[in-house]
């Protein structure tokens, strides 16, 4: 026998079934009285930086796009700085940049969309910097473990060569799967999350 | 790079043989909607260590009186119930300010959500959504109804035991979670395909808040408990900081 380390382990995870909105984002389920609803705005008007919008669509091993997953989004802002006491570089967060988002997409079409401002890149491992990126989090009926993943910007070329996790992936097309494409000058950024199949989306542990 | 003067340490890995795995095909819905590719593992950065945080401003007076907020001129319908409990994180510690999250159905079984069309009623005055911030001591409390037990289409005689699902935020992206609580004693739990999920039956029971009689109020409401852990981290004994930060 030896003596006992006393970790504990984290609480099994559960799905979040189809109903998730009514706790995360209540406004989308139908519910309109819970008025401060969290992760509504990512950036506000006084957050400097480019801004961009987001669309994409999540879709299942048969093609099919979820209308009922629930998607959070976190992020530095443009100089590349998290809103969070832990990222103690003396950088300004602007007072309306809460980095955090939460999205529901269509329940007819199953397209998602946000608007942010494009995020500066952030320290890596080693020294090394990280390409700009948003890092996601998904939910859903049928998913039984959170997923996480990260949108990478596709006119970031020189950057994402260079990005760590990114260079973690051997196979260029996994890698493209963490790739957005820019659209148009609004701009756009087009980006589909693959649960299965050959498209599949690189899905991370952190 | 800017150095900062001190960084925590990163997290504890994630144990995936406790949790449920993706694939799980004895709950449908799990198989067209689960990656087959193995997740790719990564040291973890302030990407993974930093995380939204909330505080009282973003929550509501009746955020975690689900009796009362979404009463319209009555109360809800049901057993009449506290849930409490504790977050802390693998090494023992509280977790204060975490954002916990609940909802739920009412006492029938009837989610208010466009999307159940279960032929149990909706009740008037329950929207089933509540939240609270956990205190200095990582402690919680909601007062809701008892949600009742439903049928779902995965099976014929797919049930879902009473459930509260809660979703948890902690200080770093990478604790977020979403779970679901059980009641003590219901037979629906061990026949549930979702709960079945979860190879480890001690994981399980991690999942099931026992009767708290002496928390309950006495001619009011019953009480269950129900305490949960979040990752830790590593301890810092021969670094102060992530490398490379």
């Amino acid at each position: 026998m030896v003596q006992t380390l006393g970790y504990v382990k984290e609480t099994p995870s559960q799905t979040a079934g189809p109903y998730v909105h009514i706790g995360l984002a209540p406004g989308a389920a139908g519910l309109d009285r819970f008025p401060r609803q969290l992760g509504q705005v990512i950036a506000g008007p006084q957050s400097l930086g480019e801004r961009i919008r987001v669309e994409g669509r999540v879709l299942d091993g048969v093609g099919t796009p979820l209308t009922d997953v629930l998607i959070e989004i976190w992020q530095a802002n443009a100089a590349g700085r998290y809103n969070h006491p832990e990222d103690c570089r003396e950088l300004a967060v602007e007072p309306d940049f809460s980095g955090f988002g939460r999205v529901a997409p269509d329940f007819g079409t199953g397209i998602f969309s946000f608007e942010t401002v494009k995020p500066g890149p952030v320290p890596g491992p080693g020294g090394r910097s990280q390409a700009p990126h948003l890092n996601l989090w998904l939910v859903a009926r049928g998913i039984n473990l959170g997923l996480n993943t990260r949108m990478y910007f596709g006119d970031e070329q020189a950057a994402n060569a260079t990005d760590p996790v990114l260079g973690r992936i051997e196979s260029a097309a996994r890698r493209g799967t963490l790739i957005a494409r820019r659209d148009g000058a609004e701009p756009v950024y087009r980006f589909d999350i693959h649960l299965q199949g050959a498209s599949e989306t690189v899905f991370l542990d952190i | 790079m800017n150095t900062p003067p001190t960084a925590p340490g990163d997290f504890h890995a994630r144990d995936h043989a406790w949790h449920p795995p993706a694939l799980t095909p004895a709950y449908k819905t799990s198989i067209a909607r689960s990656p087959r590719q193995p997740l790719l593992s990564l040291p973890q950065t302030l990407s993974e260590i930093t995380g939204p945080t909330f505080g009282q401003p973003d929550l509501g007076p009746l955020d975690d009186d689900l009796i009362l907020n979404y009463a319209h001129g009555g109360e809800p319908v049901g057993e009449r119930i506290i849930v409490h409990g504790r977050v802390t994180d693998g090494n023992g510690r509280p977790v204060p300010g975490a954002l916990v999250e609940v909802w739920q159905a009412n006492a029938g079984g009837r989610y208010r959500h466009f999307k159940d069309t279960y032929l149990a009623a909706l009740d008037p005055n329950f929207g089933g959504c509540g939240r609270c911030l956990t205190d200095a001591d990582g402690a919680y409390a909601f007062r809701t109804i008892k949600p009742g037990a439903y049928p779902w289409p995965n099976a014929t005689d797919s049930w879902r035991p009473a459930h509260i699902h809660f979703s948890l935020s902690g200080s770093a992206f990478c604790q977020r979670l979403i779970t679901q609580m059980y009641f003590e004693g219901d037979p629906l739990i061990a026949r549930c395909a979702i709960v079945r999920t979860i190879p480890d039956p001690e994981a399980v029971a991690r999942l099931i808040a026992p009767l708290d009689m002496p928390a309950a109020k006495p001619f009011d409401a019953l009480a269950y408990r129900f305490d949960i852990v979040l990752r830790g981290r590593r301890s810092t004994i021969f670094e102060n900081r992530l490398e490379g930060n």
